[in-house]
């Protein structure tokens, strides 16, 4: 047996000895776990689970040991999350410090902001949230206005950030911030680290059309910012920005069904539109919808792998990362509507008798998926991208 | 399940990309299609392609074949879509072959494959009896005689039909039209009493034939009225094989394609910098990538013999159905007033997209078919 296989092992016997029964299947909203300086769980399971994980470093299993994390290999760290998928364990903590910061933190902190920020990530005690977008500023991000200006021992931070998700749960932020106006756009913005709690911070929560109100508004009003929060180098966050949203984009493609519905559309198929006399979904027209979409679904899920393999391998070009963000989304977007479709009006309910958890979920997933190919770099953004730097089509 | 090449299959592809790129590009299909070619392909390139080891690539070593694998093949295959190269590789050794591969006994493989092997014997196989591909529809009656069974029907569009040296037929032996109970497999030689073979034209230029038979002499292959579980995994290697022929066609003309926009110019620009030129190409680009992902999948349940090689072969003929049809359409609508010229080559591939589109199965077929195997 290699030491891949042997590894496995391992892991498959270590899950199966420490997660709780409880934590093998996916959980709802009102059971998931949170990084936080007040960190709540929903269950004594959950937060057993949650330590053991923790103790393991498998909360970012391939971040070095040094900070706080697993520090597996790729091949290693797909082998934790294929067996954890195996049987069903839910990720034991979340948190966009975990998906976007550390690993940009990683690159481009220096290694007084790792020893600081890192560990605290990796062990779930600070909740991050995202800085980018502005009113004034959405798929042209870099024209972004919120300004931080040198005071000598401090930034001097004005100006708004918007769709900052879960900005009045979170305990910092990190933000892109312009230091220099007179410069071509890109090269005049910085990276910074903000603590929420500073003076003349404030979130307010915006309503969305799926009745959730994840996205905040985030204000700035004349809030000190310690010199040592920089990320990189003045003036240079654009790089910086450019690294995480590669792993925001990496992250979205992977997102499952937001709300979390536990019917699969082809379940959804079966139950509410019926079968003939030989076992077909009732309606051809919803049949076909269907196997179309299932047919993109497990391409997609093909196409993830086969990234992976070329990874590992050496093969291939390399340039399936650069569509998984548009890819993902759209495909996401689809199965939410091929679920409603399928559901019928069962699956456009919105609160109250009469429906079930799942339905509603439909209904909700159905709508927060619509934010999925706009936010993190709109789907018509990442066509431009992937025709200039896979294509070569001229600007 | 491997969905990238190993070393030894990537060498082959680039053999296969330098051999049939210089012996065998679209200019070689225009000139059988101007010159009429009755055989639809040229003889001494199929020789050629023998001696670098394809017609015996798939087949095991006791018949002379390398043993290598249908993800080689398929390496192949998709490089001979970018050339459109006309040639038996697909009748004989894909759909003939794996027939007498897995339905026949020793005597007839032994008697058959190692000719197939050395490229001196060709072969294909009938199936279809009316315009649309339905295997299940199977009406050609084939009576017992004697040892041996007589066959009497129409078959459409055998692939190298009137050139195979033996073609296998899939014939009612008992039951009703519809049922896959009741069809089994023949071995008739090309040169039978009885039987008629008519080259058809097709837009293409690549060989099709119908074939009439009046009391053609057959002899069996596999179980009697089990035929189906034959001619079903057969099926199956023909769509994947076909889908990767039609995935490089997809990829040649969207090449050409972007390398068009990079050049044209209009309104004192390229075209290329036109973000509804842009977007679409992107679109096409990614759709490509998916598609890629699902025919190395397909591949790959045919060597490891995996359950699913139906569902799979549906997926991946469907998929990439759908693919070859709207990048073909772009490339000619992206050519602009080039792009319905006969000189351009993109024509060819827009022909020939179509009729791969039809060949053992449309997008509709294969996406029922994919549902009830998956159990909706």
């Amino acid at each position: 047996m290699d030491a891949l296989e042997t590894f496995r092992q391992e892991v498959r016997e270590w899950l199966e000895a420490n997660c709780p029964e409880s934590q093998r299947k996916p959980a709802s909203r009102e059971e998931q776990v949170w990084a936080g300086r007040n960190q709540t769980f929903p269950s004594a399971d959950a937060k057993l689970w949650f330590e053991r994980m923790r103790d393991k470093g498998w909360t970012v299993p391939d971040w070095p040991k040094e900070y706080g994390g697993g520090g597996l290999n790729d091949a290693e760290a797909k082998i934790l999350k294929d067996e954890m998928k195996r049987l069903g364990c839910r990720t034991p903590l979340l948190d966009i410090g975990i998906w976007m910061l550390g690993p940009a933190l990683l690159e481009y902190g220096n290694e007084a902001q790792k020893q600081e920020h890192i560990p605290k990530i990796a062990r779930g005690e600070i909740r991050w949230c995202q800085g980018y977008s502005e009113p004034g500023a959405g798929s042209d991000l870099a024209s972004l206005q919120c300004k931080a200006e040198d005071k000598g021992d401090h930034f001097l931070v004005n100006g708004t950030k918007i769709w900052t998700t879960n900005a009045d749960k979170s305990d910092w932020i990190f933000c892109l911030v312009r230091t220099d106006p007179n410069v071509k756009k890109q090269e005049g913005i910085s990276f910074l680290l903000i603590d929420m709690e500073s003076e003349g911070v404030s979130a307010s929560p915006i309503e969305l059309i799926s009745g959730e109100s994840e996205f905040c508004q985030t204000f700035f009003d004349n809030v000190k910012v310690p010199k040592e929060n920089l990320v990189g180098e003045l003036n240079k966050g654009w790089s910086v920005a450019k690294a995480l949203l590669k792993h925001e984009r990496k992250l979205m493609s992977e997102q499952e069904t937001p709300a979390g519905t536990q019917i699969t559309p082809v379940q959804a198929a079966l139950d509410y539109v019926g079968t003939d006399a030989n076992g077909k979904v009732a309606n051809a027209a919803l049949r076909d919808q269907l196997v179309r979409h299932e047919m993109k679904y497990r391409a997609l899920g093909l196409t993830h792998f086969r990234s992976f393999e070329e990874k590992m391998s050496g093969a291939g070009e390399g340039n399936i990362p650069m569509i998984m963000k548009y890819v993902g989304t759209e495909c996401t977007k689809e199965r939410e509507e091929t679920l409603i479709a399928m559901l019928g009006t069962q699956g456009l309910g919105w609160e109250g008798e009469g429906f079930n958890q799942d339905e509603t979920l439909a209904t909700r997933g159905w709508l927060f998926s619509k934010a999925l190919s706009i936010a993190g770099g709109s789907s018509e953004v990442q066509l431009n991208i992937i025709a200039k730097r896979v294509l070569g089509l001229p600007d | 399940m491997p969905l990238v090449l190993n070393e030894e299959q990537r060498l082959l592809k680039d053999t296969a990309k330098e051999f049939l790129g210089s012996s065998a590009p679209v200019e070689a299909l225009r000139k059988l299609r101007d010159e009429k070619n009755e055989i639809g392909y040229d003889k001494a390139l199929w020789q050629q392609m023998a001696e670098l080891g394809w017609a015996g690539i798939v087949l095991p070593e006791d018949y002379d074949g390398l043993d290598f694998g249908f993800m080689g093949l398929g390496a192949i295959i998709e490089e001979s879509g970018r050339t459109l190269t006309a040639s038996p590789l697909f009748s004989t050794v894909v759909l003939g072959a794996s027939a007498i591969l897995l339905g026949g006994s020793d005597e007839q493989k032994q008697s058959l494959l190692p000719s197939v092997a050395s490229g001196e014997k060709t072969l294909t196989l009938a199936v279809d009896e009316y315009a649309h591909h339905n295997p299940a529809a199977i009406a050609l009656s084939a009576k017992a005689q004697g040892e041996n069974f007589v066959l009497t029907g129409k078959k459409v569009c055998v692939v190298d039909g009137h050139t195979a040296d033996h073609i296998v037929v899939a014939a009612r032996t008992s039951g009703t039209t519809g049922s896959t109970d009741g069809i089994s497999l023949f071995i008739v030689d090309g040169d039978a009493e009885g039987l008629t073979r008519t080259r058809r034209w097709m837009a293409d230029s690549r060989a099709v034939a119908e074939l009439n038979f009046d009391k053609v002499s057959g002899q069996l292959l596999g179980e009697l009225d089990k035929g189906w579980d034959i001619l079903d995994p057969v099926l199956d290697r023909g769509r994947i094989c076909l889908a990767a022929e039609m995935l490089g066609g997809t990829q040649e003309i969207f090449k050409r394609t972007v390398d068009y926009l990079k050049e044209r110019e209009q309104f004192g620009v390229k075209i290329g910098s036109f973000q509804a030129l842009k977007h679409r190409a992107a679109h096409m680009f990614t759709e490509i990538e998916l598609a890629k992902s699902v025919v190395l999948d397909a591949f790959t349940a045919i060597d490891e013999g995996r359950a699913d090689l139906g569902q799979m072969a549906s997926f991946a003929k469907a998929t990439v159905n759908d693919l070859y049809y709207l990048v073909s359409n772009e490339a000619v609508q992206m050519h602009g007033g080039i792009g319905v010229t006969d000189e351009l080559e993109i024509g060819f591939f827009l022909k020939r997209s179509r009729m791969a589109i039809q060949l053992l199965g449309d997008s509709g077929f294969h996406r029922d078919r994919y549902a009830s195997l998956s159990g909706y």
